[in-house]
This record gives C-alpha cells, structure tokens and sequence, in this order.
C-alpha cells in the first residue's frame, strides 16, 4: 500500500516537473501540439499504472519523454498524413540530437515552447493560456478560473491559437538575437502570469503548488541567463524570489492564510531575498526602469523591513507612482490606494479605492471589495466593513482566503452587540 | 509556405508628386529584392479604387455599384504572394515592404493543396 501512495506521490510530483519538458519535447518531435498533449498525457496516465506496480524508474523524465514519443511515433505510423511527418522527423532527426535528460542551458525546449506560445501574432490572452496550458500543464478549466472566463470561452481560445501556430506556420524556436528584445515583454508577462497561478493558486483544494511557482522561477532564471543585459528578466526574476521568500510565512499551522503585516518575518527566506536584492541591484545598474523592477523595488521595501511597523511606505508610495504612471493597471492602482493608505491613512486609501470603484475596471475581483472592508474597518466603520467583507467572501476564488475573510468578519462585533 | 501580403495604404493622401515617385521606387527596389531573394511567386499593383466596380448577385438579381467593397481610409493598392519558410520570415519580408511605413501589411496563409 505504502508503494501504491508512494507511486501516486511520484507520478504528482513527475507530472509538475515534467510536463512542459515532455510537451515541448514532443511538439520538437511531431510539430503537431495537440497529439504532443495527448501523447504526454497518455504517457503520465500509462505512469499512473506502472509505477506503483513496477517502481519509479531512475529518472522519471527520461522515462516520460520516452514513453510519449514511443505513443506519438505509433500513432503519427497509423495515419497517412503522420507518415509524411514522420519522415520529416526522421531526415531532420531532432530525436537524434536530444539527449533524454538534457535539460540545461539555453538549448531548452520548453524555452523555444515559450517562445512560441508568446509570438506576438497571437492575441495576448492566448499566449498566457497556451503556456499555462502546455508548460505548466494547467488544465483548461483552471486557465478558464484563472481568468475569470467561462470554460467554453478558454477552450476555444487555446483551440484557436495552435491551430494558427501550425497553420500559419508559427516557428518553433527562440528568436534571433535582433527579434528577441521585442517577443521578451509578453515571456516576462508569461513567466509572471504563471508565477501568481503557483502563488494564489485560483483553486480552492490548493493554495501553493509549489512546482508552479518553481518552474516559473526556473524559467525566469534561463531568461534572466540568456539575456543577462534585460533589466526586465533580471526584475522579474527579483520579483518572483522575493514573493517566494515570504512562502513559509503566508500560511500559519492551521493552512489559514496570513497577511504580510502579521507575518512572522523569522520564517522568511533571507538567501532567496539576498539573492534577489542583488538581482535588483544588477538590474537597476542599467538604468533602463520597467514594471517588473519598480515591482521588484516595492517587494524589496517590505523585504528589508525588520517588522511591519518600520515598512517604508513613503518609499512605497513613490515606487507605485512611478509604477502608475508607466503601467496603469486597475491591479497596480489598487495597490497603490493601499500603500497610500498606510502612509497617509485609511481615508486617503479609501477616496482611491471609491475612483477605481466607479470606474467598474475591478467588478468581480475579490480583492477591490476585501481592500474597502479593511480600509472601513480601521476607520471603525463596522457596519460598512462587514457588508464589504461579505460581497469579499462572495467573490473569493479559494478556501484559505473565504476562511480568511470570514474571520476578520466574526472579529467585527455584529450590530446586535452593541 | 505561401502567403498573401496585402498592403493597405490610405490613397486619400495628399502627396507631391515628387513624393509619389520616391514611394514608386522604393516599391521597385523592394520587389527587385524580394525577386532576388527568390521569394516572390506574384505580385499586382492595383489601381485607385475610385476606378473600383463591386458585384453582387442577389435574389432579385445583379447588382453593380461604383465604389470599392468598403468604404474605410485604408484600401487595398497591391498585394503580393510570397513562398517563403515560416511567419517570422513572411513577418520579415513584409516589414521591408514600403507600404508598412504609412499603412499596414496583411499576411495571411494561401491554401495549399
């Protein structure tokens, strides 16, 4: 029995590491992506069985890869049109110059599925799903949660966009050196898109999976290594390491979430923040500001703070209005009317949340609402407070923050006890 | 892989003569390359579309009207059929054509059979 879980346990864990490796690897082979997800999935499937009966073989990902390409190669043999194709893979012999565990430096496939996936001949929205999709193995339905979107709507987004890559003859490889700068904004958005599904996790059984926030960290460091002079993959790459350095923290014993001001800063990962404050340093040297350091330079503030109370939110403030101005998402506004809460008071926070309100930009997103209730509750106006907490509640996208937004809820004192 | 580069400019503008014949030559210069390259399988220059006629066939019969198909600032003045690798060098190709200064290049796949 002990085998069986152990062979589950191994089969999880191979799937979050090596999904993206074996899909890019097979749309490499076959240049056909939807028998490269149906062919991976078979060979986790084929895993599922195996492995707990047989044991885990010594590397997992050699095992995949060769077990989906075996699958691919039968059924591309039982068509017609696959015949040709594999005649085409065998003249061309990528198979030949893939060594099964080679998954170092730049020559990686799931960094040529990147860029692929994010080629700026498809519609932005589609370049984020298919990488959540075929890197990091997402299934639809949680792309479609992760957007806001109906499943329908998610499926036929991603149907669209690889039916344009293979009929349109999208290339499968990393730009040249003159077109990489240009195609490298929609991989950062990509990498960070996939970092927040890893972080925030849009399903409720859930909170961390890990494995997606490491694999966005893993891409960001080969991007951050094949363009060492992009202050932007160095800031992103900041960023991602210093929001996992507060991981342990965020969650206390009971799995209930904790918000960065009750953090115990002790659990926080000093060599992760370390790391990435040089990271920060080596970006900022260049002298070319974005998003991604600005964001970076905001995360770092909290970071060096001893405890809550020493947060530099003046700093803060002046980092997001730089952040506003050159990318003025309703996500970054929101926060913004945080750190100005915080540094100027509550009042001042709520008058920003009451603009973005009435711009409508934020209806449905869970954090405009949770924002006004704790913006109301330190004004002590309970009453507001709590309907706000409620419509928070409603809206809350996983179990760990409704938990949370139920607590600070049953802190206020209901209107009868007064 | 073959596709259509279809160049919309806006024909409405205004030009110095001196100005037309500078765009002319560019357009030659870049269909000598692109012959040169040996990418190019055809290519039309299109007169203004206030020479344009539309035709429709409908249930109550033929209708022909003077005017091009729609009537937006940007029309259709050339277009060309490239064989070439991928999109990144359809991309490519386009981006050198003179059109894509002032207006805007369509590449779009050619069924193949």
């Amino acid at each position: 029995m002990a085998a069986l879980a152990d062979g589950q346990a191994a089969v999880d864990e191979a799937f979050r590491a090596n999904w993206g490796r074996v899909v890019a690897y097979l749309i490499y082979v076959t240049g056909d992506w939807d028998l490269a997800e149906e062919c991976a999935q078979d060979a986790f499937e084929r895993a599922i069985a195996r492995w707990p009966r047989d044991g885990i073989p010594s590397s997992p990902a050699a095992w995949l890869k060769t077990t989906a390409r075996n699958r691919a190669l039968d059924r591309m043999r039982r068509d017609t049109v696959g015949e040709a194709k594999l005649r085409e893979v065998a003249v061309t012999g990528p198979a030949a110059r893939h060594d099964d565990d080679n998954d170092s430096g730049i020559d990686d496939d799931r960094l040529r599925l990147m860029f692929t996936c994010c080629h700026p001949a498809l519609p932005v929205e589609a370049q984020v799903a298919l990488t959540l999709r075929t890197l990091a193995g997402l299934t639809t339905p949680e792309i479609a949660r992760a957007f806001l979107l109906p499943q329908e709507t998610m499926a036929k987004r991603l149907t669209r966009a690889k039916r344009k890559i293979v009929e349109a003859r999208i290339p499968y490889r990393v730009p040249d050196a003159h077109h990489l700068q240009e195609r490298l904004r929609a991989v950062l958005a990509v990498i960070y898109a996939l970092f927040n599904e890893g972080y925030g996790a849009s399903t409720g059984d859930e909170l961390i999976r890990k494995e997606l926030c490491s694999e966005a960290i893993r891409l960001g460091r080969l991007l951050a290594e094949l363009m060492p002079d992009e202050p932007e993959a160095l800031g992103l790459l900041s960023l991602l390491l210093l929001q996992d350095s507060r991981r342990q923290a965020r969650i206390d014993g009971e799995g209930e979430l904790v918000t960065l001001a009750n953090q115990d800063r002790a659990l926080w990962d000093r060599a992760g923040i370390g790391e990435a404050c040089m990271l920060l340093d080596r970006a900022m040297r260049h002298r070319r500001p974005g998003p991604y350091q600005l964001q970076a330079g905001i995360a770092a503030c909290h970071a060096q703070a001893r405890t809550s109370d020493e947060t530099d939110w003046r700093e803060i403030v002046v980092l997001y209005d730089r952040l506003s101005e050159i990318a003025p998402t309703p996500v970054v506004l929101l926060n913004r009317a945080v750190a100005v809460a915080m540094a100027d008071g509550p009042a001042a926070g709520l008058a920003l949340l009451v603009e973005l309100e009435q711009a409508e930009v934020l209806s449905g997103y869970y954090l405009l609402p949770a924002t006004r209730a704790d913006l109301l509750r330190r004004l002590t106006r309970d009453a507001e407070a709590q309907t706000a907490y409620r419509q928070a509640h409603a809206l809350a996208p996983t179990d760990a923050e409704r938990r949370f937004l139920h607590r600070r809820l049953s802190e206020l004192a209901p209107p009868g006890d007064r | 892989m073959r596709y259509a580069m279809l160049v919309y400019v806006d024909e409405r503008t205004d030009r110095s003569e001196e100005a037309v014949e500078r765009e002319f030559a560019a357009f030659m210069a870049f269909q000598d390359e692109m012959e040169a390259r040996g990418v190019l399988v055809l290519r039309e220059r299109l007169r203004e579309t206030t020479l344009s006629t539309t035709v429709r066939v409908r249930d109550d019969g033929l209708v022909v009207a003077d005017g091009p198909f729609a009537e937006t600032k940007e029309q259709i003045a050339g277009f060309y059929v490239i064989e070439c690798a991928d999109l990144d060098e359809a991309i490519e190709i386009a981006s050198r054509n003179p059109g894509a200064r002032s207006g805007t290049i369509e590449v779009r796949p050619v069924w193949q059979l």
